[in-house]
């Protein structure tokens, strides 16, 4: 019998990163995501599995650490909340260039500016369409429970190592701050440094008689030499959209509407298709895991099957845009969502389908 | 041709063996060659190639890892003690070294470098004091001298338009959680011979787990100062070291 907990999001990403034996955490506090690391210096996991717990001086040092610390093939990550994931994008972009392996988990709150500490969505275009500069993709991963908030962790480390690319878990205020029960997985010990060596040998652990000197980084001046590290950087990403697609169909069968939400909302969606289903409307919910790769080719499936989609954020819509793109006009898809930290019903989500979608 | 007239007897210099044979791409007359020579030699003879990771960020020396054999990470500008803490945290028994400029740790790096110092984490920063910033071509720097002309001071450092220039390493010296500062040149063989032995210091410090040692070295940027080289080294003499005495600033109590 696997070990259950009752757990906040937020704390079964800090429980998640000991148990994925991570090596180093950075972070800088911010609400709604703070937990994550007061959780990890209470439970002192330098003892428990000799893992770096750090609390850097800004977010911008924090996710630097996480270049640092990746550059030597270390399992590391960092987490905050939208205003600190912005300071992060220099990193971030870095990292992204000279192809390292991290994860980051964004607990978003609204904004734009300093915004609100409640719960949103509206940093989706950040997440999947770039974020700091230059041609990259992160792989973004969007929890709908706190169990995904402990299993998208080691997920995340392991898709992070397989294609060397920083994975984001997008998560968002309720996500990070509600409780649920969490089914805690075995703890994977830590490599041992010769085992990083083995696993990593472009990492910088000091150059030995045998090889060459590795060198990190993100600059090539040559135009030729840098047109050709971009395009080497867009064929993992084909690769990553053609291996990673992640995506849940509640109730798609027989529907003749469909919603498209991701996290928070795609719970609440969840309550919409039942109470759409008790008034004899065949509604199903369509879940993107990962937004990037999104799933383009199962909503487009979806779209020749369906009168119309509705998609529910909680922003003023930025997914919609992606579900237009592999909707290709097949069908009517609309945009429903609350914005400033104020979370929709699955009444209103009904109510809005009603009005934008079967009446309209 | 060249090669043949090296004959072993009459060899009186040659390329340390831990810098790399790709010419270096800084000015003729710049410090930088002489600055990555020396740190070279010291990680030779303490025979810890195998166990230092350097870092160098942005500025002149982002391509230090084209000239020195050892593994290197290149940070974002301002960002090496970052980077260096964490490689330090994760691999304690690493030397791990950062190679910074002034606009670089005195200016947008000034947050990681105070709170790396403050925190003591036990790593060596080696900080090339130009007054300028070299690589964009001779903007006003942090450390730029009052009445000093670059690019962006065109009429010289103005107080009351520029502010003030910065004195990082006596503003670091200050913190608990530095071990040995120190500034130093690399313009005349006798102040090169210093420089090592304090560079030296500063590695064998990292055994200690004291904290930060922190090298200094004035240094001068002849193209962004639109000087001779050997007019930029008197300049740098006249100008630089009265604002910036060179010396031990912070040194180990003998306990």
């Amino acid at each position: 019998m696997k070990e259950l907990r009752l757990m906040k999001g937020n704390e079964a990403v800090a429980e998640a990163a000991i148990r994925a034996g991570a090596d180093g955490y950075f972070g800088y506090p911010i609400t709604p995501q703070t937990e994550v690391i007061e959780y990890l210096f209470a439970e002192k996991p330098y003892e428990r599995t000799g893992m770096v717990v750090l609390q850097a001086e800004s977010e911008v040092a924090a996710i630097n650490m996480v270049y640092g610390g990746a550059s030597c093939g270390k399992k590391v990550m960092t987490s905050s909340s939208s205003p600190g994931i912005s300071l992060k994008q220099e990193g971030i972009s870095y990292i992204a260039g000279a192809e390292l392996p991290c994860l980051i988990v964004n607990v978003v709150r609204s904004g734009p500016g300093l915004g609100t500490i409640q719960p949103a969505q509206s940093d989706y275009f950040q997440s999947t369409k770039g974020g700091g500069h230059g041609d990259y993709r992160l792989i973004v991963l969007a929890p709908a429970s706190v169990q995904e908030m402990f299993d998208f962790v080691d997920l995340g480390f392991e898709l992070a190592f397989k294609y060397l690319n920083p994975v984001l878990i997008l998560s968002d205020g309720v996500i990070g701050q509600m409780m649920e029960k969490v089914e805690l997985s075995e703890q994977k010990p830590r490599l041992s440094d010769e085992e990083i060596i083995k696993r990593c040998p472009w990492a910088t652990t000091g150059k030995t008689p045998n090889r060459e000197r590795n060198i990190i980084t993100s600059l090539n001046l040559i135009p030729e030499i840098q047109e050709k590290h971009v395009e080497k950087l867009h064929q993992k990403y084909l690769k990553i959209q053609n291996n990673e697609v992640r995506f849940e169909k509640i109730q798609c069968d027989d529907a003749e509407y469909l919603l498209v939400a991701y996290g928070a909302s795609a719970r609440i969606c969840q309550k919409t298709v039942d109470n759409a289903r008790d008034k004899g409307i065949k509604l199903g919910l369509l879940r993107p895991i990962t937004l990037f790769p999104f799933p383009s080719t199962a909503i487009n499936e979806m779209s020749k099957q369906v009168k119309g989609i509705l998609t529910v954020e909680m922003s003023l819509g930025q997914m919609v845009e992606d579900v237009r793109l592999a909707v290709n006009g097949n069908v009517k898809v609309e945009h429903f969502g609350r914005v400033g930290g104020m979370i929709p019903s699955p009444d209103e989500v009904l109510l809005a389908l009603k009005q934008q979608i079967i009446g309209g | 041709m060249s090669e043949s007239i090296i004959k072993e007897e009459n060899l009186v210099y040659k390329k340390t063996n831990l810098l790399t044979s790709k010419a270096l791409s800084y000015c003729p007359g710049c410090g930088h060659g002489t600055a990555h020579r020396i740190i070279m030699e010291v990680i030779e003879e303490m025979n810890i190639q195998s166990e230092t990771i350097g870092i160098a960020p942005v500025g002149c020396s982002v391509l230090a890892y084209d000239f020195m054999d050892i593994d290197m990470q290149q940070a974002a500008h301002g960002r090496a003690p970052a980077l260096a803490t964490a490689v330090k945290r994760l691999y304690p028994n690493k030397f791990v070294f950062t190679y910074q400029g002034d606009g670089d740790l005195a200016a947008i790096g000034t947050a990681e470098t105070i709170h790396a110092c403050n925190r003591g984490e036990n790593i060596t920063m080696i900080f090339i004091n130009n007054g300028i910033y070299g690589m964009t071509g001779g903007q006003m720097a942090p450390t730029t001298l009052i009445g000093m002309k670059s690019s962006t001071s065109p009429y010289g450092r103005d107080v009351a338009l520029n502010g003030n220039p910065l004195k990082m390493t006596e503003l670091i010296a200050q913190l608990p959680g530095t071990y040995y500062v120190t500034r130093q040149a690399v313009h005349t063989p006798a102040n090169v011979r210093k420089t090592k032995k304090a560079i030296r210091k500063a590695f064998e410090y990292q055994k200690l787990n004291k904290g930060v040692s922190f090298v200094e070295i004035v240094s001068n940027c002849n193209s962004g100062w639109k000087m001779a080289p050997v007019q930029a080294n008197k300049w740098m003499e006249d100008n630089m070291f009265p604002f910036y005495p060179l010396g031990d600033i912070k040194v180990p109590s003998e306990q």
